[in-house]
């Protein structure tokens, strides 16, 4: 998990230095082997055709050469030209990427083009085209693939190039009469060096095993010089006779690419750590940026005699004692309520106070390596601790995100979504799940619903999904709906229509529901029960009602009052206000739980849920956050 | 979740991918069309131009190139009027395209046959490993991509994830060349299963689509995996987990259709280059294809049949990137307003 810090320490990005190491290592051989192992690697000897042994660790080849020191001693000469072919690509490229942007407009767009079409093709296409008009040999073999390279350096140099000369300075530049070569030499061509570097390392490797390619097939390098590639061809004949001479060179070039591999997938992470290959970026615990931290005390699991005492007799759903750790942090922090049939609760808090966590942990969709504890948490008769069956969790549960947009699979119609739960674990036939779509749909006022069940999610506004969403997380008529911050993705005309939607499900169906915002203002105009929440604590307890009246009395709850405009305007006036002055309301991420205002008030069951109080099992330095 | 266009992913936020109003060529198949046409002429074009210009460039006199520096003046003038070498370039361009309009593409110097007939008889042997090879390597490397980026979800079974990196690092990096002469050793040579050569039989194909699809597939197959790693963690796929569907129809359903996208733009670029590889890995095999064959021709300076060559294996990668275009199309249909996203 993002919270765990054996993750942050990953940083140190292992493949690039192994990448280095490697190659290194193949450029020390390479200056090494040729002073060193000339002589068995070029004196013809009686002892042909060894096999592997003491004196020769991988033979000989058919006139007595040692196999090893050959592949070695190639290293030179492979080296040498896939350095030669990339550094020429690299220049010429960059230099046509560069100076098209100099060329008047219709022959830049025909050269972007022609460097477009020749990307397309396989860079081998191209040196043999340069193989073929230059003949078999060592130097043919390197403006071969020099050439083959230069589109792919010329279209990246043109690309950012472009992307460059529309920033602020190259404008500048260029409107103090700056002319156009200085331009590129100064400002266009050191911003774009990042990405062209990666793909020069990239290119080398390319270039390295391009060339022997071709002196494999017999194009590239001729006897009596010797590279690897050359070397695997020699061996091929012999290859029945002797199979393990082409071990040598195949070593070479095998451990050439994965050096390169390594050294790449290290270069590209260091410049986006998106892409990193084997550590896929985990997802951040949600609202987890800050929790009660260490210091809080460990909850200790009541017995749990005691937490049906907590439970109230018509509570549908019964949270008690939930704790939520990752790792060794605490996201949430030993929290209880219940909530009773029709009834609505609220949780409001800051980001980060645990409350989205608080509902997903209710359904059950806690990310990977987030773990949450209770004494008791159960829907009914459905207990949420165990493995609850996936069809009651998903026809008893419905639940509306925060984005609408991001909920929404991009690649799949909305009819085959917004259908899916009662298709699956209602077996209701595709048609007339779709019907009752369309109805739902046009119940909660999206037009064309039959229209939108075609479309992708992509083609509505994020209005009209979040209504779908709704409509589609009460088509099994759920006991419970849980709205984490439905409406903060909306803006402020279409949050209202949604929150009248859900007032109306609620007066009409009589559905619970589990309303999560940071929007003190929209929590009290739609809520029976409110629960602040701060650094994954109830910090208070208090009504819709009194919200409302702004006769909440906790100051915490009063600060995030004040700070709501449109509860401002609602008449939550003087009180709120002046205590604002004393201590603002918002806490910077990391801070510890909101405590020190709270001594010597402490909260009461304010709630008419029956909201547990448990302050008498938690030691006195905690009892007045809770 | 992170909503910045990512080049890596090839996903875009939904505002930039959202059909703009009024687009210069319009929306769908049509303006895709018009764009790709344009496109693919000047590609042809360029294919056409780079292959004329082979014999131009040829260092010195074409014809002695050609013929060897010992040869009478009688086989030079013979030489230079069969390739219209003293006509000037313009008139020799309208030849050679009169030559590939015509389907004949020129007579080889050395079988004196059309060089329509050699790539006829050769065009079949490399088809006949590219397209398997391009299938086994999706076959492979979507569903091994995918479960790996499944049970690694998350840095979870980080011994598998490691494992895999390494083994599909090396096998995706390893060349094309390298890895069928050791499949040679190991196959026919250490084990005497399958044969090292020819294509007398269908177990003759065995190694070299082997070979051919082992560097694509693992390295398809990487993408796919982190592909998997960042859709498992979008916000979408909570929702459908939300929906308590059976772990294939979640990530069949869900997961694979915002991979495919990706996938194949990647696959197109592989699959070209595996073109390339083919015409390498013939030589391993003496493999009677379009490989072997330009690489004879070119020793033998025998260039009618290196144009006509290397025409055809430029049409090929042209026709499999269209290929993978109009699949993307189809697939998703927001590509076709971009046209192809990423790289």
């Amino acid at each position: 998990m993002a919270t765990d810090p054996t993750v942050r320490r990953r940083r140190r990005n292992p493949s690039l230095l192994a990448g280095a190491v490697i190659l290194g290592l193949l450029v020390v051989v390479a200056l090494v082997a040729p002073p060193l192992l000339s002589g068995s690697a070029e004196t013809l000897t009686d002892d042909a055709r060894l096999g592997p042994g003491a004196g020769h660790l991988l033979g000989t080849d058919a006139f007595g050469r040692d196999v090893l020191a050959r592949a070695l001693v190639a290293t030179r000469l492979t080296l040498l030209m896939a350095a030669a072919a990339t550094a020429a690509s690299f220049v010429v490229g960059v230099a046509i990427g560069a100076l098209v942007h100099l060329a008047p407009g219709w022959l830049r767009e025909t050269c972007l083009r022609l460097i477009d079409s020749a990307v397309a093709f396989p860079s081998l296409v191209l040196a043999l085209v340069i193989a073929a008009v230059l003949g078999p040999g060592t130097g043919s073999a390197i403006v071969a693939i020099a050439v083959a390279g230069v589109p792919g350096f010329a279209r990246l140099t043109a690309n950012l190039a472009a992307t460059v000369a529309d920033k602020d300075y190259v404008l500048t530049a260029r409107l103090l009469g700056v002319p156009g070569p200085r331009i590129l030499a100064r400002h266009v061509l050191p911003n774009i060096s990042g990405p062209l570097l990666v793909l020069l390392s990239s290119s080398f490797t390319l270039s390295l095993l391009d060339i022997s390619s071709l002196s494999f097939v017999g194009l590239g390098v001729q006897s009596p010089q010797y590279d690897w590639g050359r070397l695997l061809n020699e061996a091929l004949p012999s290859i029945f006779a002797q199979p393990s001479v082409v071990l040598a060179p195949s070593l070479m070039l095998i451990v050439t690419g994965v050096g390169a591999m390594l050294l790449g997938d290290g270069v590209a992470s260091l410049v986006d750590p998106r892409t990193r290959g084997t550590a896929p970026a985990p997802t951040a615990a949600p609202d987890a940026a800050d929790a009660a931290g260490t210091a809080a005390p460990a909850v200790v699991s009541r017995p749990p005699g005691a937490a049906g005492a907590d439970a109230e007799p018509d509570g549908l759903l019964t949270v008690a004692g939930l704790t939520v750790r990752a790792g060794d942090r605490t996201l949430v922090d030993d929290v209880s309520f219940t909530i009773g049939a029709g009834r609505i609760v609220g949780l409001v808090g800051e980001s980060g106070s645990g409350k989205s966590t608080i509902a997903m942990a209710v359904a059950g969709l806690l990310p990977e390596g987030v773990r949450a504890d209770a004494s008791r948490l159960a829907l009914g008769d459905l207990d949420l601790l165990g493995t609850p069956p996936g069809r009651r969790l998903a026809t008893e549960i419905g639940i509306v995100y925060q984005d609408p947009i991001g909920t929404f699979n991009p690649a799949l119609r909305l009819g085959t979504q917004l259908t899916e739960v009662a298709r699956t674990h209602l077996g209701t036939p595709r048609r007339q799940a779709r019907r009752d779509m369309a109805r739902a749909l046009a119940d909660i006022r999206v037009t064309e619903p039959e229209r939108r069940l075609r479309q992708h999610p992509h083609e509505l506004s994020g209005g009209m999904l979040q209504r779908a969403s709704i409509a589609s997380a009460m088509t099994t008529n759920p006991r419970l709906l849980i709205a984490d911050e439905p409406t903060t993705a909306l803006d402020v005309t279409v949050q209202a229509e949604v929150l009248r939607q859900f007032r109306r499900i609620n007066r009409e169906h009589g559905t619970a529901m589990l309303f999560i915002s940071h929007d003190i203002g929209v929590v009290g105009e739609l809520c029976d029960t409110v629960l602040v929440l701060h650094g994954g604590r109830v910090v208070d307890r208090t009504t819709g009602r009194d919200l409302r009246r702004g006769t909440v009395t906790h100051p915490y709850t009063r600060a995030l009052l004040a700070a709501t405009p449109a509860a401002v305007e609602a008449g939550a006036t003087l009180s709120a206000v002046r205590w604002t002055a004393d201590t603002p309301p918002a806490q910077p991420a990391g801070t510890p739980p909101y405590e020190a205002p709270l001594d010597g008030t402490p909260p009461d069951g304010l709630s008419p849920d029956g909201l547990s109080d448990t302050a008498a099992d938690r030691p006195p330095a905690a009892e007045g956050s809770r | 979740m992170s909503a910045g266009p990512s080049a890596a992913t090839g996903r875009l936020p939904v505002a930039a991918v959202r059909r703009a109003p009024g687009l210069r060529l319009g929306g769908g198949w049509a303006g895709f069309a018009v764009r790709r046409a344009g496109g693919l002429l000047m590609s042809m074009l360029l294919l056409v131009v780079v292959t004329f210009l082979i014999v131009p460039l040829l260092p010195g006199d074409p014809a002695r190139a050609i013929a060897g520096t010992n040869s009478s003046p009688a086989t030079l003038a013979a030489i230079r009027e069969r390739l219209g070498l003293d006509e000037p370039m313009t008139t020799r361009f309208v030849h050679y395209l009169g030559d590939i309009t015509s389907g004949r593409l020129g007579t080889s110097f050395r079988f004196d046959t059309p060089v329509a007939d050699i790539v006829s008889t050769r065009l079949p042997y490399t088809v006949q490993l590219v397209i398997p090879a391009v299938l086994l390597s999706l076959l492979v490397a979507v569903p091994l991509g995918m479960a790996v980026g499944v049970l690694t979800r998350d840095g979870r079974r980080r011994r598998l994830g490691v494992a895999f990196g390494t083994i599909a690092g090396l096998l995706a990096s390893a060349p094309v060349y390298v890895v069928a002469t050791l499949l040679v050793v190991l196959f026919s040579i250490s084990l005497g299963l399958l044969p090292s050569g020819g294509a007398t039989t269908p177990s003759a194909l065995v190694l070299p689509i082997t070979a051919l699809c082992i560097g694509p597939a693992f390295a398809i197959a990487r993408v796919v995996r982190q592909e998997t790693a960042s859709v498992l963690a979008q916000d979408y796929m909570r929702t459908a987990r939300g929906h308590r569907l059976g772990t294939v129809r979640l990530h069949l359903r869900h997961a694979l259709p915002n991979l495919v996208t990706s996938v194949l733009t990647l696959s197109g670029l592989v699959l070209t280059s595996l073109l390339g590889g083919t015409i390498i890995l013939e030589n391993v095999f003496t493999y009677p294809g379009l490989g072997t064959e330009v690489v004879q021709a070119i020793i033998y300076k025998d260039y009618p049949v290196i144009q006509g060559i290397i025409l055809v294996v430029g049409m090929l990668a042209l026709l499999v990137n269209l290929l993978v275009d109009v699949v993307l199309g189809i697939v998703d249909p927001r590509t076709l307003d971009g046209g192809r996203r990423g790289h």
